[in-house]
């Protein structure tokens, strides 16, 4: 279990910087994601981590102690790869091993043939084999250690990966996305493994994604990274309800935020799509976005009107997508009972609560918005 | 398709048996030449099938006339310490132009891709003279050393490293192996059919090499096959095709033998050479 700290972190390739400083304490023990849209420097930022890549600036430290130019396997952290990085000539125990090898043996009890004369050598390798076969056990891969990765389906491998990580008890895990090589039925089953097996460990992880679902369901907090910057840190729910910035909005969630074009009025007063809300900013006068999530959106009456373009039915809930005057890309809706979908091409009606909205200004800060003191007439209930 | 086009087939068969037969005839024109006595060999008419088979009579009279267990030994210890030396310097150099990033990088693999364009023919003469001042000529230092660089080794084994996925390695070093460890114990093990291929290449051309030590070899105990078949061929006392074409046959056996081993390797080693 460890803290890991990062200060003032900067890395450019040639000319391109590719983090732009970033701060952020991990707590020993909490599994935190880094999480943000590809190219934006989060598997760099693990890398870094990990030691495999040099800071241009800044430092990392672990446990409070400074790790800047302390080799890789010197740092005692574990890493799991996108593509496993299994070594192909070795078998599933041998694969395992290697770390083990690697720390308790001395080079010359690692040489092949002569290694095996010296006495001491065969005590260890006993210790070895005891520490891989039990975690072996809690994988439930015990019945494939004499296989060879080539002989492995995905998912196996990917337990492998997660063996050799966990065996020598690393000060923390890290993940650079190690689900995205998995079909999406084993990937959501992973998914609930990884989770488990913090909480059994106890250990800080440290996770890497693309796949913003992965790091809502799992992790403790979400570090929401975007072009080389960490926009937004905090509880999953919390990144979700607030976000702080109009791209964490649009990134966090699925199907995304729908985003309607807006102002504020020079008396505060805010508007969507030219209709008054009620509610007022605490921001000057302009063009700003209204963003309200899809089942925050109530279709069948309310001030707005458009036309119902596409429909999704997943089963349990449904999307309706709705055109409307003013904006580019259709808004999204949620229904949860499916039953009850309008027809393609039909006119409808919708609004949404004012606690519903949050609105962010033309850079894409945030804007603060409390509901106006009026009566809110009751609205009709829907008819859809 | 085969089945309505008998004659495309035949004449395909019939052009692929004339080239086979213009290869294989000096081989085979080897073989009768060795079992034939002395007396057949000379005669005026063309015949492939000895009259009186003389085989072992030549082999016996190979064997008699010079070391030619010496001469496969020192063919065996040649190549393989060529080999042994060119990996151990291919592999590490290999690995850093393909996987290491460094200043001047790909200018050094540049210089390494010129260096195949250079005959060996070429630097001949300053090598001998190189080996002549440090009094290595005439021994097994000298059929070695100067090959122990292999430049289209570093190039075929760089491009197969650079197939191998980067988080391999940086699984290696997350592990604990050092960088030359990894060479040795990650590289080398998934880079057995390139080396595979690189071997054959490499044992075949210092094998059958008659050039180089043609010019640095005196002795006669060190001499490598080809050259030790050549001695036949010099004895004042005439050409005994006989036994040259038995010895011939000796010295090409260890070859074939290897090849019809790993023929399947062979072809893997060229059809990668064709792609990269």
């Amino acid at each position: 279990m460890a803290a890991i700290e990062l200060s003032a972190i900067r890395k450019s390739f040639d000319r391109t910087d590719v983090l732009k400083g970033i701060d952020l304490k991990i707590e020993p023990g909490e599994f935190i994601s880094l999480v943000g849209p590809s190219g934006c420097g989060k598997s760099t930022l693990l890398r870094i981590i990990a030691g495999l890549e040099t800071q241009t600036s800044g430092q990392v430290r672990i446990d409070g102690e400074a790790v800047d130019g302390v080799r890789p396997s010197a740092r005692n952290l574990a890493m799991v790869f996108q593509s496993y990085a299994l070594y192909p000539h070795l078998t599933v125990f041998d694969n395992i091993a290697v770390p083990l090898r690697m720390r308790r043996l001395s080079a010359a009890q690692r040489l092949p043939l002569l290694g095996r004369l010296i006495p001491s050598r065969h005590r260890t390798e006993r210790g070895i084999r005891e520490d891989v076969e039990r975690v072996a056990a809690l994988l439930e891969i015990s019945p494939l250690l004499s296989r060879k990765p080539g002989q492995l389906s995905g998912g196996q491998r990917q337990r492998v990966a997660v063996g050799r990580a966990i065996v020598r008890q690393p000060k923390a895990f890290l993940f650079d996305e190690p689900l995205s090589n998995l079909d999406a039925k084993l990937r959501v089953h992973m998914r609930a493994e990884i989770a488990q097996l913090h909480r059994r460990l106890k250990t800080t992880f440290v996770y890497v994604t693309h796949d913003q679902a992965e790091a809502m369901t799992m992790s403790g907090r979400i570090a929401v990274m975007i072009d080389g910057h960490l926009v937004q840190v905090g509880k999953p729910a919390d990144v979700y309800d607030n976000p702080r910035d109009i791209r964490v909005a649009e990134f966090v969630g699925s199907p995304k935020i729908n985003v309607l074009p807006g102002m504020v009025r020079a008396d505060r007063g805010v508007e969507a799509l030219g209709r008054p809300l009620e509610l007022s900013a605490a921001a000057a006068a302009g063009a700003c976005r209204i963003c309200v999530r899809p089942e925050r959106i109530e279709l069948g009456g309310g001030p707005f009107a458009g036309t119902v373009t596409h429909l999704e039915n997943m089963g349990a809930e449904a999307f309706v997508h709705v055109g409307c005057d003013g904006m580019v890309i259709p808004l999204v809706a949620r229904i949860d009972d499916p039953r009850r979908l309008p027809e393609i091409g039909a006119p409808i009606g919708f609004g949404f609560a004012a606690d519903a909205v949050r609105a962010f200004d033309a850079s894409g800060k945030r804007i603060e918005t409390t509901p106006r003191l009026r009566v809110i007439q009751p609205r009709e209930p829907a008819l859809v | 398709m085969t089945r309505r086009l008998p004659v495309w087939t035949v004449t395909r068969h019939a052009v692929l048996i004339a080239g086979a037969l213009v290869i294989l005839m000096p081989f085979i024109w080897m073989i009768s030449t060795a079992s034939k006595p002395q007396t057949e060999i000379f005669s005026s008419h063309l015949h492939l099938i000895p009259e009186h088979f003389a085989l072992w009579d030549n082999l016996r009279a190979a064997f008699a006339k010079a070391d030619l267990w010496r001469f496969l030994l020192n063919g065996l210890i040649v190549t393989v310490s060529v080999f042994t030396l060119q990996l151990l310097v291919a592999l590490p150099a290999a690995y850093a132009l393909a996987k290491l990033r460094f200043l001047g990088r790909d200018t050094l693999f540049a210089l390494v891709v010129f260096c195949i364009l250079i005959p060996p023919q070429a630097t001949a003469i300053p090598v001998f003279l190189l080996l002549h001042k440090l009094g290595l000529l005439d021994s097994y230092a000298a059929l070695i050393l100067p090959f122990s660089i292999s430049v289209f080794g570093i190039f075929l084994m760089r491009q197969f490293f650079k197939t191998v996925p980067d988080d391999l390695i940086d699984a290696a070093r997350m592990d604990g192996i050092s960088e030359f460890g990894i060479v040795w114990r990650v590289m080398l093990p998934t880079a057995i059919p390139a080396v595979t291929a690189f071997g054959i290449f490499s044992v075949v051309a210092h094998w059958n090499d008659y050039f180089w030590p043609l010019i640095v070899l005196n002795s006669e105990y060190l001499r490598t096959p080809p050259l030790g078949v050549a001695n036949f061929r010099n004895n004042e006392a005439g050409t005994d095709y006989g036994p040259l074409m038995a010895a011939a046959m000796v010295v090409i056996a260890p070859l074939v033998i290897a090849f019809l081993l790993a023929q399947r390797r062979f072809i893997e080693g060229i059809t990668m050479t064709g792609i990269k």
